[in-house]
C-alpha cells in the first residue's frame, strides 16, 4: 500500500519518543558537567611523571635517559640532564632530569613514551581539563606540574599500577636478597679471616 | 439554566464579554475601530506566544525522538529558550550583501510577516469569536495566503546570490503547485456547506447526532480531503518533508541564506504563523472548528477545543519532521500533479455522490470505495512507473 | 548521460564565450558546507537544476603525512595512521602493521590475529553505522536516524576506550601483534554489545528500508556500472554494490579470515540504494564474524617476542600491505633502505580512488542528488588528503 513505509517509520519514531520517558536505553544523554560518565580505566590523556614517597624531587623515578624524548613522534618532550646524581628506589646512583618539559598542545596522547620507558617513570594521566587562556606557555608543563605521586597513579589506573608496583617490589626483593646473600658471604668471609688471624700472632708469640 | 451551566457559558464567552466591557468606555463612533484594534492586538499577542511555545515544543519533541533531552538549561525544562533565541536574533549584526537590492531585501520579511498574519481574520476561534465574519471567508484566506509566495520570491531575487536564487525558484514552484490540491481539497467542504463563510461552516459542524458530531472529517470524502489538505499544507509552509527550498544540506538555507539576525527571525516567524493559519483553516473546515468531539463535552469552553486541536496538528507536524527525509524537487512536483490532483478531483466526485444519495450505510460503502480504491490503484501505478521496489540481494559464491 | 554526448561537455569550467553560456550557473559547493563530509569543494556547473560539469577540489586537509613518515621511525608513524581515516583508526593501524610485517618478515601469534579481527570488525560496524546515519542526515531526515546510529557507535567506542585507552586515536597494533591484552571483563562486555546489535539493525531497517521517500531518492540515482567500477579501481562496498565480486578478505585471505564463515553481499544496480543496502548487509555479516571470533579466541602471547620496539631496522626492500578497510582497499607501500626510517611511504587511500568517478555519477542529475551520491561514496577527507 502506498505510504506503508512512511507509516512504519512514524511508528518507530513514536516508540522512541515515548520510550525516552520510560527506559534509560532510549535517553542516552549524560548531563555534563553535573553528571559524569564513570572513568574507563585504560583512558589516556596526557603524560605525567611518577614519584615514590612524599618528596617529589627525591622520589622522582625518571633518570633522564632521554629515550622517550627520542621516540616521541611529534617531539613534544624536552629533557635536560642534571650534572649530579641521586640514589633511586633500588639504591643505585642515577642522573635525574634538571628540566623536563612536555608541550601538551603538541602531544597526541599516543602513549609511545610510556611504552619505551624502562623505568616506569612516565605514565598516562586521565585529566583532560587542561584548557587555559594563556597562549604562550599555559600548555607547556614543567617537571613540577608533571610530577604526581604513586598513590595518584594507583588511584587512576589501579590494575596497571598494581602490576607495576608488584614488579618493582619483586625487583627490590631480589636486590635485597642478593644484597643479603652478599652481606652474609662477606660476613662469613670476615669470620673465617678473623678465625685465622688471631691464631697466627698466638703462634708467633709462643716462639 | 443551572448555575453551573450559566457559569460555563460565561466562561465560554469570557473574551467576548471582556471586549464588550472595554469597548463600552469608547464613544460609539469609535467602537468599530476600537474593536478592530483590540482583535488585531489579541491575535498578534496570542499567536506570537504560541509561536514561541511551538519552537520550544519542537525542539523538545525532536530531541526526545532522537534519544536526547531538548534544551533544558534556560529555565525549568528549557521553557525560556525561545526568549534566549529571540534575544540572540535581535542582537546579531544585520548583514546585507553589497550587491543586493536594498529596498526589496528589506521589504521581503516585512511583507511575509504581514501576509501570514492576515489569514487569522476569518478563523473562528471560539463561539462568536471571529474577528471578521466575511461572506467569502475561505476565498479571502486563500487569496492572502498567496501573498507569502510573492514575499519569498522577493527575498530570493533581491539577495543576488546563487543559493538564494536556487532556493527561491524551488520555493515558488513548490508553493504554486501545492496551492491546487489545497484549494481543491477544501472545495468539497464548500460544496457540502453551501457557503464560503467560515462561521457558517463551523456552525454546520457543531451539531450532534447522539454523541457523534457532524464533523466533515468523519465522512469518507472529508477524511480524504483532510489528508490531502494536510499534505498540501505541509508543502505550503515549507515543512519537512517538503523543505527543499530551505534544504539545509544542499543549498545552505535557500532563499533566506543572505538574511541574518532579526530578519531571519521574521522569516522563521512567518513560516510558523503560516503553518498555524493553515492548520487553523483545516480545523475550521474539517475538524469542526471550536466544537467539542463528543456531545457530553460541550461544557468545556470552545476556544480551549480550538487550541487543543491546533496543538494536536502541530504535534503531528513535528512528528513527521522528525521521521522523514526530504523529497527532491521533481518528486515533490510529481506528487502534487500526478497523485494529489487526480485524488482531489476524484474526491470532488465522491462528495457529489454523497450529497445526492439518500442517507444510510449504502452511501458510506459506495463513497469509501470511491476514495480508497483509486488511491491504492494510483499509488501502485505510479510506483510501477518509477520501478521502485524493495529489493533482495544475493551473496557471492 | 556521459560526458561525451552532453552539449555543454566541452566547456571549460570558467566559460567565457559560446552558445547558451548565459543559461549555465556555476556554483561552488564547499569547502564550508553542511554536508560535504569535511573540507571538500565541488565546482558544479548547472543548467537549471541539472549538473553539466562537476570538478572536485580537495587538498584542504593535506597534512604531509607521507613526508612526515620519512623522518619518523616505523613505530612513530603508527599514531599518524590513526589520523588518516579518522573514523576507522584500527583498520588503518592494521594495514600499516601488515605492510611492515611483510617488509620485515615478522610472524603474528594466534591470539593477536583474533584480537585484530575482533577490533577490525567492530570498526567496520561503527563505520557503516556512521555512514548510514550521515547519509540520512544529508537527505534531510533532521538527525533522527543519525542519532540512533551514533547511539550504537558510542557503545562500540566505549569498548575501544576500555581496550586501547582512546575512543578514536587508538594506536593499538604493533609490528608482530597488538599492544595490550584484553582487560578483565572486556570479552563479556563485547559479546553483550554484539548480541544486542541485530536489534538495532532491525529497528533501523524498519525505520528506513521500505520508506518510499528514501527509495525515491536513492534508487536509480548515481548508477555506477560494473565496467566503470573495475576500470576506475573502485573497491569496497561501492564496487560490490555494482556487482564486482571483490572482497580482499576473500581474495587475499590475509590474517585468519579464511577460518570464518561469512558471506559477501553483492548489489546489481549500482545505485545509491544498493550501496546503502550492501553496507547494512555487511554489518550483519560482521556481527556473525565477531560472534565466531569471540567464541574461538585462544590464549597466548599477543605480540611476537622477537620484535623490538626501539631500534627497529628492517632489511632493505619493499612491501605492499593491503586490507579490506570499511571504505575499500587500504594499502600501504613501504620502501626500506635499512635505516630506522622508511625511504618511501605511500598510502593508497580508498576514499580518493573512489572519489575519481564522482563526476560520472553526477552528470545529468539534480543538485539535490549530488549530496546524496557523495554521501554514498563514503569519503573521509583525512584519507583523501592525507
Amino acid at each position: 500500500m502506498v505510504g506503508e513505509g512512511i507509516l512504519k517509520g512514524l511508528a518507530e519514531t513514536a516508540r522512541n519518543f515515548f520510550g525516552s520517558y520510560v527506559s534509560k536505553d532510549r535517553l542516552t544523554t549524560v548531563q555534563y558537567p553535573e553528571q559524569r560518565e564513570p572513568q574507563i580505566e585504560a583512558t589516556r590523556d596526557f603524560p605525567f611523571l611518577v614519584y615514590d614517597g612524599a618528596d617529589w624531587q627525591q622520589g622522582l623515578r625518571c633518570v633522564a635517559c632521554q629515550i622517550c624524548e627520542k621516540e616521541c613522534p611529534p617531539k613534544c618532550i624536552f629533557i635536560e640532564k642534571s650534572k649530579d646524581k641521586k640514589p633511586d628506589a633500588f639504591g643505585k646512583s642515577q642522573f635525574y632530569p634538571a628540566i623536563f618539559n612536555i608541550d601538551i598542545s603538541v602531544c597526541m596522547s599516543c602513549q609511545i613514551c610510556v611504552e619505551v620507558c624502562p623505568f616506569d617513570a612516565i605514565k598516562m594521566d586521565v585529566d583532560y581539563h587542561q584548557s587555559t587562556d594563556d597562549r604562550f606557555g599555559g600548555l607547556l608543563f614543567n617537571k613540577q606540574r608533571l610530577a604526581k605521586s604513586n598513590e595518584y597513579y594507583n588511584a587512576i589506573h589501579p590494575t596497571e599500577a598494581a602490576a607495576v608496583d608488584a614488579q618493582r617490589a619483586e625487583e627490590l626483593a631480589k636486590l635485597e636478597a642478593k644484597a643479603k646473600a652478599a652481606a652474609e658471604a662477606k660476613a662469613a668471609a670476615e669470620a673465617t679471616l678473623a678465625q685465622k688471624a688471631p691464631a697466627q700472632p698466638a703462634a708467633g708469640e709462643q716462639q | 439554566m443551572t448555575h453551573l451551566a450559566l457559569l460555563m457559558q460565561q466562561l465560554d464567552q469570557i473574551f467576548v464579554l471582556a471586549a464588550h466591557w472595554l469597548l463600552s468606555y469608547l464613544p460609539t463612533a469609535l467602537q468599530p475601530l476600537g474593536s478592530a484594534i483590540l482583535s488585531v492586538t489579541a491575535i498578534i499577542l496570542v499567536f506570537a506566544t504560541l509561536f514561541a511555545l511551538v519552537t520550544w515544543m519542537e525542539r523538545k519533541g525532536l530531541g526526545r525522538m532522537q534519544n536526547r533531552y531538548g534544551p533544558n538549561r534556560v529555565g525549568l525544562w528549557g521553557i525560556f529558550q525561545p526568549i534566549a533565541d529571540g534575544v540572540k536574533s535581535l542582537t546579531k549584526e544585520d548583514i546585507v550583501p553589497f550587491t543586493a537590492d536594498h529596498a526589496v531585501h528589506y521589504m521581503a520579511p516585512v511583507l511575509i510577516v504581514a501576509a501570514s498574519f492576515l489569514g487569522y481574520a476569518v478563523l473562528p476561534m471560539g463561539r462568536n469569536m471571529v474577528m471578521v465574519d466575511l461572506n467569502a471567508g475561505v476565498l479571502f484566506f486563500f487569496a492572502v495566503g498567496s501573498l507569502m509566495e510573492l514575499a519569498v520570491f522577493m527575498a530570493g531575487w533581491s539577495s543576488r546570490s546563487k543559493y538564494s536564487l536556487l532556493g527561491a525558484m524551488r520555493a515558488i514552484a513548490q508553493m504554486i503547485s501545492y496551492e491546487v490540491p489545497l484549494v481543491l481539497a477544501s472545495i468539497v467542504v464548500l460544496m457540502q456547506a453551501g457557503s464560503l463563510s467560515t462561521v457558517a461552516i463551523v456552525n454546520m459542524q457543531a451539531v450532534y447526532s447522539g454523541i457523534w458530531p457532524h464533523w466533515f472529517v468523519l465522512t469518507p470524502w472529508g477524511f480524504a480531503g483532510f489528508v490531502l489538505f494536510m499534505i498540501a499544507a505541509t508543502a505550503e509552509s515549507n515543512r519537512s518533508p517538503f523543505d527543499l527550498p530551505e534544504g539545509e544540506s544542499e543549498i545552505v538555507a535557500g532563499y533566506f541564506t543572505e538574511y541574518s539576525g532579526f530578519k531571519f527571525a521574521l522569516f522563521f516567524l512567518a513560516e510558523y504563523i503560516g503553518m498555524f493559519a493553515t492548520s487553523g483553516l483545516a480545523i475550521t473546515l474539517f475538524l469542526g472548528g471550536w466544537s467539542a468531539p463528543f456531545s457530553f463535552l460541550t461544557w468545556v469552553p470552545s476556544y480551549l477545543w480550538f487550541f487543543a486541536k491546533l496543538l494536536t496538528l502541530i504535534a503531528a507536524f513535528i512528528w513527521v519532521r522528525g521521521t522523514l527525509p526530504r523529497l527532491r524537487m521533481d518528486q515533490l512536483m510529481n506528487l502534487a500533479w500526478q497523485f494529489m490532483l487526480p485524488m482531489a478531483l476524484l474526491n470532488l466526485l465522491t462528495a457529489g455522490v454523497w450529497h445526492l444519495m439518500p442517507a444510510g450505510p449504502l452511501r458510506w460503502l459506495v463513497c469509501s470505495i470511491m476514495v480508497v480504491v483509486p488511491c491504492i490503484l494510483l499509488g501502485r501505478g505510479l510506483k510501477h512507473k518509477k520501478k521502485l521496489q524493495v529489493r533482495t540481494y544475493h551473496f557471492s559464491q | 548521460m556521459s560526458t561525451a554526448t552532453h552539449p555543454a561537455a566541452h566547456f571549460e569550467l570558467e566559460p567565457r564565450t559560446g552558445p547558451g553560456i548565459e543559461q549555465l550557473l556555476e556554483i561552488s559547493m564547499g569547502p564550508q558546507h553542511p554536508s560535504t563530509h569535511g573540507v571538500f569543494r565541488m565546482n558544479v556547473v548547472l543548467d537549471g537544476e541539472r549538473v553539466v560539469r562537476l570538478k572536485p577540489v580537495f587538498g584542504y586537509l593535506h597534512r604531509n603525512h607521507e613526508k612526515i613518515a620519512e623522518s619518523e621511525t616505523y613505530l612513530g608513524s603508527m599514531p599518524y595512521t590513526d589520523r588518516l581515516d579518522y573514523i576507522c583508526p584500527l583498520t588503518n593501524n592494521w594495514a600499516y602493521a601488515l605492510a611492515v610485517e611483510k617488509l620485515a618478515g615478522i610472524q603474528v601469534p594466534e591470539r593477536a590475529e583474533y584480537l585484530r579481527v575482533i577490533t577490525g570488525e567492530l570498526t567496520r560496524l561503527q563505520n557503516h553505522a556512521c555512514l548510514i546515519g550521515f547519509l540520512m542526515q544529508d537527505m534531510g531526515a533532521s538527525g533522527t536516524p543519525l542519532m540512533y546510529a551514533f547511539r550504537q557507535r558510542e557503545i562500540i567506542l566505549d569498548l575501544f576506550e576500555a581496550l586501547t585507552g582512546a575512543r578514536m586515536m587508538c594506536n593499538y597494533m604493533r609490528f608482530g601483534g597488538c599492544r595490550v591484552d584484553l582487560p578483565a571483563g572486556w570479552l563479556d562486555q563485547a559479546k553483550r554489545v554484539v548480541a544486542d546489535f541485530p536489534r538495532f539493525m532491525d529497528e533501523y531497517e524498519r525505520l528506513l528500508v521500505s520508506n518510499e521517500i528514501l527509495m525515491d531518492r536513492t534508487q536509480d540515482v548515481g548508477v555506477l556500472s560494473k565496467e566503470l567500477a573495475v576500470s576506475a579501481g573502485i573497491s569496497g562496498p561501492m564496487a560490490r554494490a555494482s556487482g564486482v565480486d571483490y572482497d580482499i578478505r576473500k581474495v587475499d585471505r590475509y590474517s585468519i579470515y579464511d577460518r570464518f564463515n561469512f558471506r559477501v553481499p553483492l548489489g546489481s544496480h549500482g545505485d545509491v540504494y544498493d550501496r546503502f543496502m550492501v553496507r547494512i548487509l555487511e554489518m550483519r555479516e560482521s556481527v556473525g564474524i565477531l560472534q565466531q571470533a569471540m567464541r574461538d579466541i585462544p590464549e597466548g602471547p599477543i605480540v611476537d617476542p622477537k620484535t623490538k620496539i626501539r631500534g627497529f631496522r628492517p632489511k632493505p626492500g619493499e612491501a605492499y600491505g593491503r586490507i579490506e578497510a570499511p571504505k575499500g582497499e587500504l594499502g600501504f607501500y613501504l620502501v626500506s633502505d635499512g635505516s630506522p626510517n622508511p625511504y618511501r611511504y605511500r598510502v593508497r587511500p580508498p576514499s580518493l580512488v573512489n572519489l575519481t568517478v564522482l563526476e560520472d555519477l553526477c552528470l545529468g542529475r539534480n543538485v539535490a542528488d549530488i549530496v546524496v551520491i557523495l554521501g554514498s561514496i563514503d569519503i573521509v577527507l583525512g584519507e583523501v588528503d592525507r
